[in-house]
């Protein structure tokens, strides 16, 4: 605690002097009737589609598919070392070959020399397009999907909801979350959106359906 | 609120000159069309975007009735999650405060994310003077602090600039700040882009402290969320060790939930995308992840005394998209310099007299800076009545000093409107000398006939045209004498 902390409360009481003194927070009336989804069609195809608009890459299998297709987007990216998260399920890197960059964890200088990271989420929201990080087992701490320059990321379907207000529900603001929809982009130069500038340049993303 | 503008003119001379300035013209008009496509097309598409706005107003209304209780819940919160909280009167002990917490780390540099606050509190001058050197990390900032220019837009402080000259700008100055620019830079986004990564990238991985604003702090769970695009943010809020975040008092939502209303309006109103690329969230200091000291800095800075006007308070609503920026005709001509804040737009016209108060005559000639089209109120995504307060505040400055010419011109006005009798005679009068009007008002109502005619006044006015209508008229009974329609050029 330092400052001005009783002058400004002073200050705000003051200013309210307007407001009735048996008035609650609660009694400021808050419309809820907005929607709790927007019902734009099938998860799946919806989740596809805003990803796609990013320009980020997406991909459709099934878990028997997964390890498979994780391999060959690896491949096809030429990512020789990927940095993975504690508890990522061993069967993902299971046709990769040995290529795992376990985060030890890692510093930063040893995160922008791997190749990649691979990872899984803890919601992803169909209608925005938004992949949500809360630095669970699978996806490990933050900085791990920040600093190298290609993120794959895995989707089971379970973990797709329609919309924001589905999703927040399911997460917990104590942990760190990180909301990701589509590459790093930005809008500054005549308002344009330009995909690539400090975070993952490549975001890849393997929806697994079945 | 301290000067950022210092000199500055008022409003109708520093607009003056950017409308002459045809490149900036069309920088302004180019970008603000762009995201003004983009926004209406992603909210057309939530059908309940009417009830979202009304929501999102009632969240903030309910945090500003009550907000010495939401700020105290929000105090707790951070506390219990390993965070320190620092309170902070004005932009002097704000920024005060902050050098000496970057002090106590003995580092000479930080890394910054896009921060209104930050800016409003001119902190990078104020850190400057005690030797510690600030990197603006986002694009458009970098582009401002390079080009050594003032922000001109609340969300692309550089809108200003086209890719022409932002190219000249990193040639020239990306070297005297650490990586320069490539030898074959163009001016394709994607290149430019390119090059602020490869410029910012050995200060991200190397920072110790980083300085942020948010766009929201959770009363509820002490969590702060900061939306950004470009990944910027996640470096400052994630890679450095300590972290200080300066918040207006404003900025609290009550529960983790309300912000199921407000991560649908923001981005859909301010870059015209569904979602932002990136949006972070944290409380405190979480073991093993992210900067393992955090500072939350509440700024009050005229807040406190903009809640008081029952009002004007409605301006603490603003979520800081831009909206009513990119729609405004005003600000699409003129441009954000003009109105010497940085907020300008509507929502600065509104916001800078009551944060700064009207005794420059830049600030008291803010309120007089719109049409009052009322553009700024439809976009608004927690519906501020802009032209509402701006009128509040119009009265405002006319009642206090300066303005006396137009304090007589209303106050003769209401003795004629309030009298039947002197208004039709003053009407006749007007009529019978209409040869004579100039088109250009003689002394201090020359300003308001710099850009606008004076009103052609009809042969007959509508009273005396009425009138002889209702004793029976003649054949030209369909309109005022000289057939010309009552409201021609008087707009």
């Amino acid at each position: 605690m330092s400052g001005s902390r009783e002058r400004i409360l002073a200050r705000v009481r003051a200013a309210l002097a307007d407001v009735p003194r048996d008035e609650r927070p609660g009694d400021v009336d808050v419309p809820r009737d907005y929607a709790r989804e927007h019902g734009q069609g099938e998860l799946i195809p919806v989740l596809t589609d805003r990803l796609l608009d990013y320009r980020a890459l997406v991909h459709r299998v099934t878990a028997a598919e997964l390890p498979g297709a994780i391999a060959a987007a690896l491949a096809r990216r030429g990512a020789a070392r990927v940095v993975v998260p504690p508890g990522l399920p061993d069967a993902w890197l299971g046709e990769a070959g040995p290529v795992a960059v376990p985060d030890r964890p890692l510093d930063v200088a040893e995160l922008d020399a791997v190749d990649g990271v691979l990872t899984g989420c803890a919601v992803a929201i169909a209608e925005t397009g938004t992949i949500v990080l809360d630095a669970g087992p699978d996806q490990g701490r933050r900085a791990i999907t920040l600093v190298p320059d290609y993120h794959l990321c895995v989707v089971p379907a379970e973990r797709v909801v329609a919309s924001v207000p589905q999703a927040l529900p399911r997460l917990d603001p104590r942990r760190p979350l990180t909301w990701i929809s589509g590459p790093s982009a930005t809008s500054d130069i005549e308002l344009n959106r330009v995909e690539g500038v400090h975070g993952p340049r490549t975001l890849e993303v393997v929806i697994v359906a079945g | 609120m301290s000067a950022t503008f210092v000199g500055m003119p008022a409003f109708p001379a520093a607009a003056r000159a950017a409308t002459g300035d045809a490149q900036l013209r069309h920088n302004l008009r180019k970008a603000t069309h762009t995201i003004r496509d983009r926004r209406r097309a992603v909210v057309e598409e939530l059908d309940d975007w009417p009830r979202l706005r009304a929501a999102g107003r009632a969240v903030k209304d309910r945090v500003l009735r009550h907000l010495d209780h939401y700020l105290e819940r929000l105090e707790e919160a951070v506390t219990a999650a390993g965070g320190r909280v620092h309170w902070a009167a004005d932009a002097a002990e704000a920024n005060a405060i902050v050098t000496g917490l970057v002090r106590a780390t003995g580092e000479r540099e930080v890394v910054k994310v896009k921060s209104m606050a930050t800016q409003e509190i001119e902190l990078n001058e104020a850190l400057a003077a005690a030797g510690i050197t600030a990197y603006e990390t986002d694009l458009a900032e970098l582009i401002v602090q390079l080009g050594d220019d003032r922000p001109s837009h609340i969300l692309v402080p550089a809108i200003h600039r086209n890719r022409a000259e932002i190219r000249e700008i990193f040639r020239r100055t990306m070297s005297e700040w650490g990586v320069p620019a490539p030898d074959d830079l163009t001016d394709d986004p994607a290149a430019l882009a390119e090059a602020a990564r490869r410029h910012l990238r050995e200060k991200f991985l190397s920072a110790k402290v980083a300085v942020s604003g948010a766009n929201f702090a959770v009363a509820e769970t002490g969590s702060l969320v900061v939306l950004e695009s470009e990944g910027n943010g996640r470096m400052c809020l994630t890679l450095p060790r300590t972290l200080i975040s300066v918040v207006g008092i404003e900025k609290i939502v009550p529960t983790w939930a309300d912000l199921e209303v407000f991560l649908q309006l923001l981005p859909r109103s301010s870059t015209g995308e569904r979602m932002n690329p990136y949006t972070s969230v944290w409380s405190g200091v979480i073991p093993g992840d992210g900067p393992q000291e955090f500072h939350l800095v509440l700024l009050d800075n005229g807040r406190s005394a903009t809640l008081a006007d029952t009002v004007g308070r409605q301006a603490l609503r603003c979520i800081r998209c831009s909206a009513c920026l990119n729609i405004c005709p005003v600000y699409e001509r003129a441009g954000g310099h003009a109105y010497g804040s940085v907020y300008p737009g509507p929502i600065g016209a509104i916001l800078t007299p009551q944060l700064r108060g009207t005794t420059t005559e830049l600030d008291a000639s803010l309120p007089y800076a719109s049409s009052l089209c009322g553009a700024c109120y439809e976009v608004c995504p927690v519906a501020i009545d802009i032209p509402e307060v701006l009128v509040h505040l119009r009265e405002r400055v006319a009642s206090g000093g300066g303005h006396t010419a137009e304090r007589a011109a209303m106050a003769a006005a209401g003795w004629v409107l309030n009298d039947d009798r002197r208004l039709g005679l003053a009407q006749r009068a007007a009529g019978r000398m209409r040869g004579l009007v100039p088109r250009r008002l003689p002394g201090p109502g020359a300003a308001w006939t710099d850009t606008r005619d004076v009103p052609a006044i009809p042969a007959e006015s509508f009273r005396d045209w009425w009138a002889t209508r209702e004793r029976g008229g003649g054949p030209d009974a369909r309109g005022p004498a000289d057939g010309r329609g009552r409201t021609e050029g008087g707009r």
